[in-house]
């Protein structure tokens, strides 16, 4: 099975170890993610922050790319990279002035056709069936889902999930035999791109989401996104100062869970590159669950 | 020859404005048969009527355009003009140049060019008018009133007490509606049960009313004077004929835990129950969803204590048929459950309730016996934040309206929270107080300055749960927009009010409109507030929009009026604009066919056969007849009727067609 | 629709409506947004009242609301609109309003590091085509003179294995050029 793939920056920089855990989940899954060619940065915070139309170009050209190499899904890891792209594909099909502007920018034509997957959408539809069959343990631990802002608003657009206790990572985490908790601060804002620019605010916004997460039991956060991840990962320092206390509660990516329950090794999944140690160990055996057969008996009978 | 008068209003500006009257005026004066023409600037006002009467009389005419506004504004008001001057008010007609002119226009010679077609029509239209007589219809002097809530009994009480006999339908095993709910009503505080209990009983015990519980109405047919109206009584699985009230089974059913419905979902009831103490009729129902009998086969506990016999397992709903002359719709409102807020929490939070929820706690025979208690785990709650406008005015949960009664009943809630927990604190997020109404602010003030309500002008964000704390997030716009987090103990939301459940089906039993939300809707917003667009069809109380108490009695005491008018002679007066199958002479005696595509089409099954037969009574030809009192001239028959039998008077074929060849050749 | 009896609206709030079609006077000023924004109390008007001052459209508030803090504070974390009752899509116009402010040299002093820091990014980009995190931090430094804080990070990002010493350059980075100079180039100088 192929299908196309954005890695965006941070996976191939900053966040490399979300990258090598989707790569080495998608590997043992026998599922291939062939990369847009010649692929570009999508502009991120800042080329909205400053210009419109480059921030509508920059993943345009992406888009062009992946369906000139005649990609018809493309799977976008990246929850910042997903969020642009997909409100880039909404405004150009809504409006027509603008798609033809962006595609005299770009000097290409973008058509359209492509079905954007966050890689919550990328795990419900070609991974979860396939857990069942391949898991060697559960994730036996309490774990707080964590969404951030990018995976459900803006949610006229993306239609993803709901805005406020959105649940679709829950349900995989519990597929992985996690106690998923419930808490407040699913889809606060983390700071985001903020993180170099505005430190402290991050710290502040970061830290509160650590705190409540911690304060409830849970002994991970789990993410979806580079900079979510990055932010409470790496300013842990920030939030620290914020709460006046230490908390060593690690932020690990969903893929790196399915990985942990695929038995893949802990290095290939990147679990060495963070800041604050991911700990999680001793995890439980995974038997795959009889399935009652009731069915035979009444086929024998009749 | 036809001698037509057309009358141009200016109506004011409102036509003048636009449109060029007094040039209408004078080309219309110069269409054949148009004997004088005239523009004049209130042609409703008396001297402009006096005018058109006048000119009837003096030039002779035959039949009149008054080109002005709608039809449904002021044709009445021409065509009695037209009686007074000796001619047939159905030789008036009415030229709309303002609707569909001056308001909808710019001011040009296209607009007057309009104004001419729509007169020019009209003359020619009017030109072959026939002079109709209007129809007179028996009045059953019986109403129908769906919905026993205080709307419901005020205009029962009212129309009975005027004489006349009514018929309750309420779909509850007791009437009482919200305001049996209600532990004390603003702006006075007086107990609702006190003073709703009394009523409730007058209903039960007045000779002209026959009460319904348990019912709802399964099918209206037939026109104001005389609808013939289904009830389905639901099996109460008891006969009220021997039931004594004494309540024996209630205590003894097993099935203990199932959620009470009056009260929200706070206590619990068995599964045969009679809703409050107070109910009337004092009967109880089985639940049969919940009744182990009728889910195990077994049991029957309720029947062996049953001292009078009356517990009947094997009862079934009743289809019970009555004829009224009119019916008053009361079936209220609902208001929105928690569940309906995202961002705060689904409704997973035990500690947020809705105002209804807050009523039954402050209530002295509610689940907490009058004292306030936090659902989760019954602590007296220190802090208590209430939201207004929770699911109001908010077009992006899709209710863009003010739900009218909240900040009345916030304000109410604030100050018996004061009154039940002296150290506590309320505070209120609100938008606005809107507390228009007799005693009203000054309620709200004695929320603010005597039991020291903390109003705080700004929506709530989100509010979570955290160490068994609510924690709000609102903001003060007073306060540079500030970020405001109370650590509440218990959250009320003050929900909006909505369309009650079943109005849209019940609507459309009734053939009568609603808005959309569900309301139903009024003839007119501002004069004819309590009439349906169905003659013989009213409406009361909070099933119209939300409404408080005063509102909705006066609302019901004013369909009582009305219809205590209707009932008020036996005979009632219809406009005759009905179809009819033409007749012509033997051997043929009609156009019609026999084929009676007319019959299923009609919507007021008007249509009937008629057989002609000779002298010895040999069956000749079946032709369609039309029953002028159950015709509305709807006109659907019309359309149908393959060999062009049917017309209806006011509005034939050939009128029709005469008005678009005037249009045509302009 | 617009109503024929309002002649063109030259306010700031009118040129807001015009070209992202956000109208303020839907604002019913509920402060829900305000409620619910992650930084407002870093701003000095909080989204609502920025909004508010857009709404009188006196001068003196349109001045206040260019050289405002608060539109460089924004993370478009669209968490006020995805609230907001009368569905007010803030980003957007403050997206606009940041673009207006620029182009004004109205931009807020304290709001200088921010704008530094999506320029550099953005420079980045034009030069390779993707994200060079290690150019990015060299150059956001040298441009905000704050060398201190990430400084510290780098070592143990490159010991992680998160910093690459080498930029990643795409191919077609003529394309690349292209589309900065058609669109950020042409309009900013
Ligand atoms: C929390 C809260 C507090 C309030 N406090 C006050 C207050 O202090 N003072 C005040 O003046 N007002 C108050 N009100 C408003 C008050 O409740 C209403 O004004 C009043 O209940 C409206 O009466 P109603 O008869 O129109 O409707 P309802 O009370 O809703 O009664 C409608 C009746 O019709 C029945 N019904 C519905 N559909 C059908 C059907 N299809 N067939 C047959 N029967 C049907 C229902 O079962 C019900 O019995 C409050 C409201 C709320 C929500
Ligand atoms: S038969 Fe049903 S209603 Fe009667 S006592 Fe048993 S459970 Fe209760
Ligand atoms: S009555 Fe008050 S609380 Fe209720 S919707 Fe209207 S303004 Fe809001
Ligand atoms: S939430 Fe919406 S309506 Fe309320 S203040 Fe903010 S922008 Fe205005
Ligand atoms: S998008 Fe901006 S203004 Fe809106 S809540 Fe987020 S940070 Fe605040």
């Amino acid at each position: 099975m192929k299908l196309g793939f954005y890695p965006g920056c941070s996976l191939e920089g900053a966040s490399r170890e979300y990258n090598e855990s989707v790569q080495a989940v998608a590997e043992k899954l026998g599922i291939e993610l062939v990369s847009i060619p010649d692929w570009n940065c999508c502009g991120a915070t800042a080329a909205h922050n400053l210009d419109k139309e480059l921030s509508l170009s920059l993943p345009a050209r992406n888009l062009a790319l992946a369906e000139e190499a005649g990609l018809t899904e493309l799977v976008v890891p990246c929850a910042a990279c997903y969020s642009r792209f997909t409100v880039t594909q909404h405004e150009l099909l809504h409006d027509n002035a603008m798609h033809k502007k962006v595609n005299e920018i770009i000097g290409k034509e973008y058509k359209g056709t492509l079905r954007i997957l966050n890689v919550i959408q990328f795990i419900e539809e070609y991974i979860i069936d396939k857990l069942e069959d391949n898991m060697k343990f559960e994730i036996n631990k309490k774990v707080a889902c964590y969404y951030g802002c990018l995976l459900v608003r803006p949610n006229k657009i993306l239609n993803f999930d709901r805005t406020e206790d959105p649940q679709t990572m829950d349900v995989v985490m519990k597929k992985l035999g996690a106690d998923s908790i419930d808490w407040a601060f699913k889809t606060e804002c983390c700071g985001a791109g903020f993180s170099v620019s505005f430190t402290e605010a991050v710290g502040r916004l970061s830290g509160k989401i650590i705190e409540d997460a911690s304060h409830r039991g849970a002994e991970a956060l789990v993410v979806a996104c580079p900079m979510c991840h990055s932010n409470l990962d790496m300013r842990r320092p920030a939030m620290d100062k914020y709460n006046g206390k230490k908390i060593d509660t690690p932020v690990i990516y969903i893929t790196q869970a399915i990985g942990l329950a695929l038995g893949i090794d802990r290095k290939k999944l990147g679990l060495n590159r963070h800041f604050v140690p991911v700990k999680l160990d001793n995890f439980k055996p995974y038997v795959k669950k009889e399935v009652v057969v009731e069915n035979t008996q009444i086929m024998e009978e009749i | 020859m036809a001698r037509i008068g057309v009358f141009i209003c200016h109506c004011g500006e409102n036509i003048s404005a636009t449109v060029d009257c007094p040039k209408v005026s004078e080309v219309a004066a110069k269409f054949p048969g148009v004997a004088y023409s005239v523009d004049y600037k209130y042609m409703c006002s008396d001297p402009g009527q006096s005018l058109v009467v006048n000119a009837i009389k003096e030039h002779k005419l035959t039949g009149i355009v008054v080109s002005a506004c709608s039809p449904r504004m002021h044709e009445p008001t021409f065509r009695r003009a037209c009686a007074e001057a000796g001619l047939n008010p159905y030789l008036c007609e009415m030229a709309n140049i303002r609707e569909h002119c001056s308001w909808v226009h710019e001011k040009g010679d296209r607009t007057d060019q309009k104004a001419i077609d729509v007169v020019r029509m009209m003359v020619e239209k009017v030109k072959r008018n026939n002079a109709l007589m209007s129809i007179k219809v028996p009045v059953t002097k019986t109403a129908l009133v769906i919905g026993g809530g205080v709307a419901g009994i005020q205009a029962a009480l009212d129309i009975a007490n005027a004489g006349h006999k009514v018929v309750m339908v309420e779909r509850e095993p007791s009437i009482g509606g919200h305001m049996s709910q209600l532990s004390e009503t603003f702006p006075t505080l007086d107990c609702s049960q006190c003073i709703l209990t009394p009523r409730m009983v007058e209903v039960a015990q007045n000779p002209n009313i026959t009460l319904y519980t348990y019912a709802e109405v399964e099918s209206v047919e037939g026109f104001v004077g005389n609808f013939n109206v289904k009830i389905r009584k639901k099996a109460k699985s008891i006969d009220e004929t021997l039931c004594n009230g004494c309540g024996m089974c209630t205590t003894k059913c097993p099935q203990k835990k199932i959620p009470n419905e009056f009260e929200l979902g706070m206590g619990n009831r068995p599964a045969i129950y009679v809703p409050f103490p107070q109910a009337v009729p004092n009967v109880p129902v089985i639940d049969r969803l919940n009744c182990t009998y009728y889910k195990n086969g077994k049991c029957k506990i309720c029947e062996k204590f049953c001292q009078p016999k009356a517990i009947r397992f094997d009862q079934e709903d009743e289809i019970i048929e009555v004829a009224v002359g009119a019916i008053s719709i009361c079936t209220g409102f609902d208001v929105k459950k928690t569940d309906f807020f995202p961002e705060y929490g689904y409704g997973k939070h035990k500690d947020i309730i809705d105002g209804l929820q807050f009523e039954r706690m402050a209530s002295a025979s509610g689940p907490t016996l009058g004292a306030i208690r936090r659902p989760s785990d019954g602590a007296e709650p220190k802090k208590i934040v209430f939201v207004a406008c929770a699911g109001s005015r908010d077009p992006a949960k899709g209710i863009e309206y003010c739900s009218k009664i909240c900040c009345m009943y916030t304000a109410k809630h604030a100050i018996l929270y004061k009154h039940k927990v002296h150290d506590g604190t309320a505070y209120i997020f609100y938008m606005d107080i809107r507390a228009a109404g007799k005693n009203y602010d000054e309620f709200t003030r004695r929320a603010i300055e005597e039991d020291n309500a903390q109003y705080i002008r700004g929506r709530v964000s989100s509010i979570y749960e955290r160490d068994g704390k609510l924690i709000v997030i609102g903001t003060d716009t007073l306060m540079n927009h500030e970020t405001v987090e109370i650590e509440a103990d218990m959250v009320v939301l003050a929900t909006a009010g909505v369309a009650n459940q079943g109005a849209e089906e019940l609507a459309q039993k009734l053939h009568v409109s609603y808005d959309q939300h569900r309301f139903f809707s009024e003839a007119h917003p501002k004069l004819k507030p309590v009439e349906t667009n169905t003659a013989g069809i009213y409406l009361a109380g909070a099933c119209q929009s939300p409404k408080d108490i005063p509102e909705s009695v006066a609302a019901a005491s004013g369909v009582a009026g009305k219809i205590s008018c209707l009932f008020s002679s036996s005979e009632l007066t219809r406009e005759p604009l009905i179809a009819f199958v033409d007749r012509i002479a033997a051997p043929d005696y009609s156009s019609c066919t026999g084929c009676f595509l007319c019959q299923p089409v009609c919507p007021y099954n008007a249509i009937e056969k008629e057989d002609i037969k000779d002298r010895a009574g040999n069956l000749i030809k079946s032709l369609a007849y039309i029953n002028p009192g159950l015709c509305q001239g709807c006109g659907t028959c019309v359309a149908i009727c393959k060999s062009k039998s049917i017309d209806i008077d006011g509005y034939t074929n050939q009128q029709m067609y005469s008005e678009v060849d005037a249009l045509l050749n302009s | 629709m617009s109503n024929p009896h309002h002649t063109e609206d030259n306010s700031l709030a009118g040129k807001v409506q015009k070209h992202t079609g956000v109208k303020v006077s839907r604002c019913y000023q509920c402060g829900k947004c305000s409620a619910g924004c992650p930084v407002s109390s870093d701003m000095d008007f909080p989204p609502s009242l920025l909004i508010r001052k857009l709404q009188t459209g006196f001068p003196k508030h349109e001045e206040e609301v260019l050289r405002s803090k608060s539109i460089w504070f924004c993370l478009t974390c669209e968490m006020c609109i995805a609230r907001c009752p009368m569905e007010v899509d803030i980003p957007p116009m403050i997206d606009y309003l940041r673009g207006e402010s620029m182009r004004l040299n109205k931009a807020n002093p304290a709001a200088k590091n921010i704008i530094r820091f999506h320029k550099a990014f953005l420079n980045s980009i034009q030069k390779t085509g993707r994200l060079y995190e290690m150019g990015l931090i060299v150059d956001y430094k040298s441009r905000s003179l704050n060398m201190v804080q990430d400084v510290v990070l780098a070592p143990s990002m490159f010991a992680k294995g998160k910093l690459k010493i080498l930029p990643e350059l795409i191919k077609d980075r003529k394309n690349i050029k292209q589309i900065f100079q058609k669109t950020l180039k042409n309009k900013h100088k």
